[in-house]
């Protein structure tokens, strides 16, 4: 593989990606958006939880949720950022075959393209998280964190959701018609069998089956672990794994859906031009 | 010899398979897009694909550009095989696709071109320069900060126009580049390609149009498609001597009364008559082997008591050489094609 290549696509896609993702609007709204919007999704589910817990937010479970649901939001992020690229491309832009013809990585440019919304998803996170700190008592100890776990499994579940993407992106292309609903319904989905706002175990036994089959639900623990530990040992669900454990789980999982994620981009790349999907424009 | 030929195909095919309505789901119709085509475009040349809407070019043009696999056959570009290397294909080649605005609205203009001309490797500060230069080419320097949302159709193909020659191809693939613009910014267009092409003479350009006069003022040679077939392919004079024999006429006339093509090509020395109704009549174009056939068409008019309201001779067009390889104008084909489909 040519690395220059390799980096430019990687590089000018991160450009593009944030140019679209910060210019649609002024500086102004867009930083009211950046903060409204997760504070809006996580009161939501803050509302949710007082009703149901009758305002019991000494319960371990809160932590649980909040934590989960505001490190879900790399999921809809990254994962749905890589293969939404394709949407926008080919049928909101019409640049998709531009980009075809060029003599640049295809899967490097949408992986660059998720990072725009990596970033935004950043901000998200670091947004409700402080909101749940300072408002909502998270018990959040800065002294207490696990650090070097946490920036470990970060960076490993972001490269695995934007495998994940790769592979959406790969399904994409393929579909000529709704493609921009595959990436939020496999979040969605991901969403109940991850363990994002309860623990597994409440799962249907089959169900149960599909969520520890998820490199996300190792990721989400062990989030949890480094940042509250404490509190993520009160759920039994993973409680017999290790720290380290968790972790090759997750590595394995990761280098898995990798694989697939290349395999299938790849394969849905030459049926996508079998086909002459590469530039059908449908919805727009 | 390949190694002198920009474009080459070889028994080049390509089949669409299409699926039936719910209800004859099980149903696959396959539609023919291009069948057996056999092209040598050289190096240095500026080749014109011509046929009406739906013959082929576009489909040709995605499979030379390695966005599209054909189901048969082989096609080389700039030496390497489109399907095997289309990695050693690309940085070789660019495309512009006419009638259409793509590109990125919330990037001005000189953020899209400088865009694309780094994903190409272009060093940013030559790019910048280039990017100056071919906008003062197209008359658009006092546009390069303005949001690409914000230019008219016609400023937006100009500016995807710039993005296809911005990377110095070394072939050029230029789809109906002048669909949709008015007559001064597609004179404007050709006089630049034309330009461009001069500045290098390894340049290979590839042009599809269905507007004959842009086929026969810029194009070396020309190759005329129809229904993904390639029905001739020469220099624009070479084909158009085909007819050169043959006298030319054109008559507006009073309605036809049913006069058919097939009652004026039954009469002697009367090699083709294509009707068109007009407004208030008909427009006959004929072919005739001899000036005196004339004579005898005059007579059949007048027997229907159709009036001749205007008759002038010709001399050959690519539009007649269309008409004399496929029975009927290209506009007719068209309509015809989109009625069968």
């Amino acid at each position: 593989m040519n690395f220059s290549e390799s980096w430019r696509s990687f590089r000018m896609a991160t450009w593009l990606g944030w140019q679209i993702e910060s210019n649609w609007t002024d500086p102004f709204l867009f930083a009211v958006y950046s903060i409204v919007k997760p504070l809006s999704g996580a009161a939501i589910l803050v509302v949710m939880y007082a009703v149901i817990s009758q305002g019991d937010f000494t319960s371990p479970m809160f932590p649980y949720i909040y934590l989960g649901n505001a490190f879900y939001i790399y999921v809809g992020a990254v994962m749905t950022g890589v293969s939404w690229a394709v949407v926008d491309d080919r049928e909101h832009y019409k640049t998709l075959k531009y980009m075809y013809i060029a003599p640049i990585r295809i899967p490097l440019y949408l992986l660059g393209r998720g990072v725009a919304r990596f970033i935004t998803g950043s901000i998200a996170v670091i947004i409700t998280i402080t909101a749940g700190v300072l408002f909502l008592k998270v018990p959040l100890n800065f002294a207490e964190i696990n650090w070097p776990l946490f920036f470990l499994t970060l960076i490993l579940g972001v490269i695995m959701l934007a495998m994940l993407g790769l592979l959406l992106a790969g399904i994409t292309l393929t579909v000529a018609r709704h493609e921009g609903f595959i990436g939020e319904a496999t979040a969605g989905a991901l969403y109940i069998f991850s363990g994002a706002v309860f623990p597994l175990d409440v799962l249907p036994n089959g169900f149960r089956q599909v969520g520890f089959f998820m490199p996300t639900t190792y990721w989400l623990e062990l989030l949890r672990r480094s940042l509250v530990g404490n509190i993520a040992e009160a759920f039994p669900t993973l409680s017999a794994f290790s720290n380290g454990q968790l972790l090759g789980i997750l590595v394995a999982l990761s280098i898995f859906f990798g694989v697939m994620g290349v395999f299938v981009f790849r394969r849905c790349d030459r049926i996508a031009r079998e086909r002459g999907l590469i530039d059908r424009t449908t919805n727009y | 010899m390949s190694a002198q030929l920009a474009v080459e195909t070889k028994d080049l095919g390509r089949i669409y398979k299409i699926r039936g309505s719910k209800k004859e789901k099980a149903v696959r119709k396959e539609l023919i897009a291009l069948e057996n085509v056999n092209i040598e475009v050289r190096q240095g040349e500026l080749f014109g694909l011509l046929g009406p809407n739906g013959a082929g070019k576009t489909t040709l043009i995605k499979i030379l550009t390695t966005l599209l696999a054909p189901t048969s056959g082989w096609a080389r570009v700039a030496g390497a095989d489109v399907s095997q290397e289309p990695h050693r294909v690309r940085p070789s080649i660019n495309m512009v696709s006419g009638g259409e605005s793509s590109g990125y609205g919330l990037l001005t203009v000189r953020e899209n071109l400088w865009m694309f001309s780094q994903f190409y490797g272009i060093p940013s500060k030559e790019a910048n320069e280039k990017i100056e230069q071919l906008m003062k080419m197209v008359g658009m320097s006092d546009r390069l900060h303005t949001k690409s949302s914000d230019l008219s159709t016609g400023l937006r193909q100009k500016m995807n126009i710039v993005r296809g020659f911005l990377t110095d191809p070394q072939v050029l693939f230029l789809d109906e580049p002048t669909l949709g613009l008015d007559v001064g910014a597609s004179r404007d267009v050709r006089k630049f390609i034309l330009e461009w092409l001069k500045e290098d003479g390894k340049r290979t350009l590839l042009l599809t149009t269905h507007y004959m006069v842009e086929a026969d003022e810029l194009c070396d040679r020309v190759a005329i498609i129809n229904k993904g077939k390639v029905l001739a392919c020469d220099t624009p004079s070479a084909l158009k001597q085909r007819l050169q024999r043959d006298a030319l006429f054109e008559i507006d006339t009073s309605p036809l009364n049913g006069l058919t093509e097939s009652a004026l090509e039954a009469l002697p020395e009367v090699r083709k008559a294509a009707l068109t109704e007009i407004e208030g009549g008909a427009r006959l174009k004929l072919t005739l082997v001899e000036e005196s056939a004339l004579a005898s068409v005059i007579n059949i008019l007048t027997q229907k008591n159709v009036k001749v309201m205007r008759l002038t001779k010709q001399e050959p067009t690519l539009e007649d050489v269309f008409v004399d390889l496929v029975g009927r104008s290209m506009a007719e084909e068209e309509s015809n094609d989109r009625a069968e489909h």
